[in-house]
């Protein structure tokens, strides 16, 4: 038993060794496996972030319901009325025609051109909020339905509309990093297979050598696996390290702009637990890489006396 | 220890290299394999290193049928036999130390007594001094012991050396053939390839002799007494002569 492990510490120092020989395909190895992990990794933590960031007005979905020209006040007010009365219903706030008027002239910059108007050209209109737990699609589309049956009802707006539609785009991109994280991981193993079979060409000797004394293919086979395993790490380490530095870098300027806003979001990075993900992925990939490799290289070399 | 009976072999695309040939060796003999080039002689050995399998016939080797044994059986066979080659395939990158302690390291030998053994091999060819030297740094004769000491350093019962003194002056390859009497002496069964007709002269071992593929001599065991010329294949001082006889 300790002789096994002491036949892997060997192997392993071995291909450590081997490694820091020639540092500069080394590490042009590993930070070309580490750009490969880095990107699905990046792509995952900005759909991640942007879920995080809507999630606060997710939920909010606000009607503004537009009463047609003419309809009373006092309708309109009736009418809300009838609405706070429905289940799932948070706030309901009238805003009178006139009010509607003045906080447009206030905020357009338009007013001396409105004005001149003779006629209000605004109607009144409501501000309808449903519960957050009463915010299902179904639920808002019956409450919409509802709304539009009113004869005074001119148009009813689902502000949300937009924070659909970008959910949906995260939707399309969360299932599209799926496929990137299949290509990049192929293309790791792709890389490191490549980097295996130059190396048991450059040692071809020694393993016809190695052969020829008894040397099994699994004992052949042993220090190629773990080059591929310390590729792997390498690559999942400096995609840490990448992810990290960039997180760091934007998360400032990213948490001065949600200030602006009036938010109190912040970009998160990769925990702990992810990391730790990452660099096992890494791993598993770059050992697989080298088994694949071994496996169709190795056994073709036959000793010849 | 060896035999081989009926044996041919046929590499791919050419004509046979080995002809119905038979022969046995036991234990604790010395067998030279001689012949002219393309004779066969390195096929021989091949066949006994399980780097080829014959076509036809059956190779026995301590006990193990070659042409059957399956693929993934090969590397402990191997270990049980001592190979050293013309070109003595060492790791040129490696200290002498590393390179006797191989066939140690990939049968999983405790290190201790890797250690052991390495130090007893590098003493039994005199080169107990030289395990820090890369064999770059070494003679052509040094390496070529080098070769030895990691073929017996399994303890094989088996030793089989190809052209061990191709390019050693005559004093050297002595010195080399004296080496394998002293595994022989010890009970270890060895077969070289040469054509050094003059230094076979001077074993006075049994001789197998080849030509073009067939068995032309199978040599009589010469038991005990070292340095006396065999009954059956008198002295050749000259290649030509196989030629002449046939
Ligand atoms: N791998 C091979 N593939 C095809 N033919 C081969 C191979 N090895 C040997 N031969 C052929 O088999 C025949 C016997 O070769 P072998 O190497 O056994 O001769 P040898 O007696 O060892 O010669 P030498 O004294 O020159 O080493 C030769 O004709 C050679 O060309
Ligand atoms: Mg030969």
């Amino acid at each position: 038993m300790s002789t096994w492990i002491a036949r892997h510490v060997q192997a392993l120092l071995g291909a450590l060794g081997r490694l820091a020989r020639m540092p500069l395909a080394t590490v042009l190895t590993v930070v070309v496996i580490g750009v490969a992990l880095a990107i699905p990794v990046a792509l995952a933590l900005v759909v991640q972030n942007a879920r995080v960031a809507t999630g606060d007005f997710r939920n909010a979905i606000d009607f503004t319901v537009h009463f047609k020209l003419g309809t009373p006040l006092a309708r309109a007010e009736q009418l809300a009325r009838k609405l706070r009365q429905r289940p799932g219903i948070d706030t309901v706030i009238v805003t009178p025609a006139a009010q509607a008027l003045q906080e447009f002239r206030r905020n357009s910059g338009f007013g001396e051109a409105l004005a001149a108007l003779q006629d209000n050209p605004l109607p009144h209109h409501l501000l309808v909020r449903p519960l957050p737990e009463h915010s299902t699609p179904t639920e808002v589309e019956s409450l919409r339905r509802y709304l539009t049956a009113w004869p005074e009802v001119d148009i009813v707006q689902l502000d949300s509309d937009w924070v659909r539609r970008f959910n949906a785009i995260l939707d399309v991109l969360r299932r599209g990093l799926w496929g990137g994280m299949v290509v990049l991981g192929l293309g790791v193993l792709a890389v490191v297979g490549n980097t295996i079979r130059l190396e048991i060409q450059n040692r071809r000797a020694e393993i016809e050598v190695t052969k020829l004394v008894g040397g099994s293919n699994a004992f052949v086979r042993r220090p190629f696996l773990y080059t591929g395993v310390l590729y792997g790490l390498g690559g999942a380490g400096l995609a840490a390290l990448l992810i990290w530095g960039g997180v760091e870098y934007l998360g400032q300027s990213v948490a001065a702009l949600a200030t602006q806003y009036g938010s109190k979001f912040s970009l998160a990075g990769l925990t702990w637990r992810d990391t730790g993900t990452l660099v096992a992925i890494g791993a598993i990939l770059g050992w697989f890489g080298a088994l694949i490799s071994t496996g169709r290289h190795l056994r073709r070399i036959e000793p010849r006396a | 220890m060896i035999s081989f009976d009926n044996v041919s072999k046929r590499y791919p695309n050419r004509r046979e290299a080995l002809s119905n040939v038979s022969f046995s060796i036991g234990a604790g003999e010395m067998v030279f394999l001689t012949g002219r080039s393309g004779a066969g002689k390195s096929t021989v050995l091949k066949l006994i290193a399980l780097l080829e399998r014959p076509t036809r016939g059956t190779v026995m080797v301590n006990g193990t049928n070659t042409g059957t044994l399956p693929s993934r059986k090969i590397p402990a066979f191997r270990r049980q036999i001592g190979v050293v080659f013309q070109d003595h395939k060492l790791l040129m990158d490696r200290p002498v130390y590393d390179n006797v302690a191989l066939p140690l390291i990939v049968a999983d030998t405790p290190l201790r007594e890797i250690d052991k053994r390495v130090r007893a091999s590098l003493d039994q060819v005199g080169l107990r001094d030289k395990e820090r030297a890369l064999p770059s740094e070494l003679s052509v004769g040094e390496q070529q012991r080098v070769g030895i000491a990691r073929a017996v350093i399994t303890k094989p019962r088996i030793l089989i050396a190809d052209e061990p003194t191709g390019n050693l002056d005559p004093e050297l390859a002595m010195e080399i053939m004296r080496v394998f009497k002293r595994f022989q002496e010890v009970g270890v069964a060895v077969l070289v390839a040469s054509h050094d007709t003059h230094l076979i002269d001077q074993f006075g071992q049994r001789e197998i002799v080849l030509d073009d593929g067939t068995l032309l001599s199978a040599g009589i065991a010469v038991s005990g007494e070292p340095f006396r010329i065999s009954a059956t294949a008198p002295p050749m001082p000259e290649l030509p002569n196989i030629e002449a006889r046939r």
